[in-house]
């Protein structure tokens, strides 16, 4: 009690008029009475609090029985559950009006920012609700959704998701022209040449029904390569099988620039959009899983 | 000299139509439209409308045209798996042209009652059905929505049952793939192409605005003929 006193003291001597307001005392006591009984609480805390039955019988936290600073450092070590990390939408290699007059720049804004956008919230969202299907990776995720034919609502936003990202990298800005390198090899040696693959995977195009996509893929159990359509969101990864290239044949890829003539936008695409740098280095990276060409066994 | 004015272009044409009518082959003509392209703005614009007629359903006509020609001789040579190759583009081109004739029925400015809810035994039908208007349109929406890709959304009658059933079709199959019974009452086109330039990728603002324009009295008369 001594230093409230020597507090109380040291006020008055301080205060220029010896006259001290009766409140002012008051609540200046009142105040130090404060502190002390704090003090006091401090010290004898478990007995000055009354004891909680049901924190015994384990239906309640005993966290109330810790002062302040252990209980903020019991809420940091508690691990929240609201941090998660899920898909985010990555931006095409180059600008969106790097592809004019092939691709205009409202196209990308609207297809990669609205359609691709859409794609990955709505799959951020079926995951935040779904711990199963949020262990997986991209690939395992399309293929366990795809249900062997039957797919689940969470497979077309995969699958689309990862159609678009597809589709992004196969373009290029300045794309077109011929194959190089052994990409051309391979294409010449399975359909013949470059004219025949062309045309085939136009015509492709152009007799897909409604909304899909139209791949250049590497078979794996045949060893070559073939065109193949899929229908919606389907992709080829479904039949484990290696796409190198695809062409984006719903409405909304093409509405815009060219309305309803698919067949100029097809030989556009063909023209001068692919990129067939980026289908060369997915063919290279392919070939570490399908032995494309014949080994060379030396003859001794 | 007779004979050479006889072998023009014009008239060569005219004489391979009258070697199909000779046949039996009835093709198909674009249906016009009874009213103008910019009529149903701003649920629709005229643009949208305008391309929609001219060049998507005279594509599926041109095809469905040139499908059952093939098919017609593939039959008349007795080739069966030509005939049955043709198939799926016969469902899907002459679909589209059965679709897209009933959409334009579907469809009336709101100067001639577009919009306007139904009266008479259908609106009863669908109070019945659907407690309400709104709560069928609420449906129809969220099915149309729904639909994956391109298709249809249809409020259809079972002409067996008397009852009525809103249903999705996926591509341009017309609603008879999803039950011998049904008559379409209402389609609406939730293809890209019906809404695109004007709604781009919100689909159910089309869905919503579309109704303002929706003819509901040729609706209540088809609904009347098969259930009177």
């Amino acid at each position: 009690m001594s230093w409230s006193c020597s507090n109380y003291l040291c006020l008055s001597s301080s205060s220029s008029s010896s006259l001290v307001n009766s409140n002012e005392l008051t609540r200046f006591n009142r105040r130090n009475l404060s502190c002390e009984y704090k003090e006091e609480r401090r010290k004898d805390n478990d007995l000055k609090r009354p004891i909680n039955i049901s924190a015994y019988n384990g239906l309640k936290s005993p966290s109330y029985k810790l002062d302040k600073a252990q209980r903020r450092k019991e809420h940091v070590l508690k691990k929240p559950n609201n941090i998660c990390a899920y898909y985010s939408l990555k931006p095409p290699s180059y600008k969106f009006d790097a592809l004019e007059p092939y691709m205009s720049k409202r196209t990308l804004e609207v297809h990669w920012g609205e359609h691709h956008r859409g794609y990955v919230e709505t799959l951020n969202k079926y995951l935040s609700k779904n711990d199963v299907l949020y262990g997986y990776t991209m690939d395992e995720l399309i293929r366990v959704t795809y249900n062997n034919g039957n797919p689940l609502p969470e497979f077309n936003v995969a699958a689309q998701v990862w159609n678009h990202d597809f589709f992004w990298e196969s373009m290029q800005p300045g794309g077109g022209n011929l194959p190089i390198l052994g990409l051309m090899d391979q294409i010449e040696k399975d359909f013949g040449s470059f004219a025949n693959f062309r045309e085939e995977f136009i015509e492709s195009a152009l007799t897909l029904f409604g909304s899909g996509w139209v791949w250049l893929v590497l078979k794996r159990n045949e060893k070559r390569l073939a065109i193949a359509t899929t229908t919606n969101a389907v992709t080829p990864l479904v039949w484990d099988d290696i796409p190198l290239l695809s062409l984006d044949m719903w409405e909304h890829a093409y509405y815009l620039d060219y309305k309803n003539d698919r067949a100029r936008y097809a030989n556009v695409f063909m023209d001068h959009l692919v990129s067939w740098n980026a289908v060369l280095g997915r063919m290279a990276r392919a070939q570490a899983f399908v032995n494309l060409g014949e080994p060379k066994i030396p003859v001794a | 000299m007779a004979l050479r004015t006889l072998a023009t272009p014009k008239t060569l044409g005219v004489l391979s139509r009258f070697q199909q009518q000779a046949r039996g082959l009835q093709t198909f003509t674009l249906p016009d439209l009874s009213y103008d392209y910019g009529a149903l703005e701003p649920a629709i614009s005229g643009e949208i409308m305008q391309l929609h007629h001219q060049k998507h359903h005279q594509t599926y006509i041109t095809n469905y045209n040139k499908a059952i020609e093939q098919l017609d001789d593939a039959i008349a040579k007795g080739d069966a798996s030509t005939a049955v190759k043709l198939q799926s583009a016969i469902k899907f081109n002459g679909g589209g042209h059965v679709n897209h004739s009933i959409f334009w029925k579907n469809l009336a400015p709101t100067s001639a009652g577009g919009g306007e809810p139904p009266h008479g035994s259908l609106g009863w039908a669908i109070d019945q059905s659907f407690t309400s208007v709104d709560k069928l349109i609420a449906k129809m929406n969220a099915e149309g929505a729904a639909v994956q890709g391109s298709g249809w959304v249809w409020l259809a009658v079972d002409k067996e049952l008397k009852r009525l059933v809103v249903e999705t079709t996926a591509n341009q199959d017309p609603l008879v793939t999803k039950g011998p019974n049904l008559v379409p009452l209402i389609g609406i086109d939730v293809w890209e192409h019906a809404y695109y330039l004007q709604y781009k990728n919100v689909r159910p603002d089309y869905l919503k605005n579309i109704w303002k324009v929706i003819n509901w009295k040729y609706a209540s008369e088809v609904y009347e003929k098969e259930c009177p």
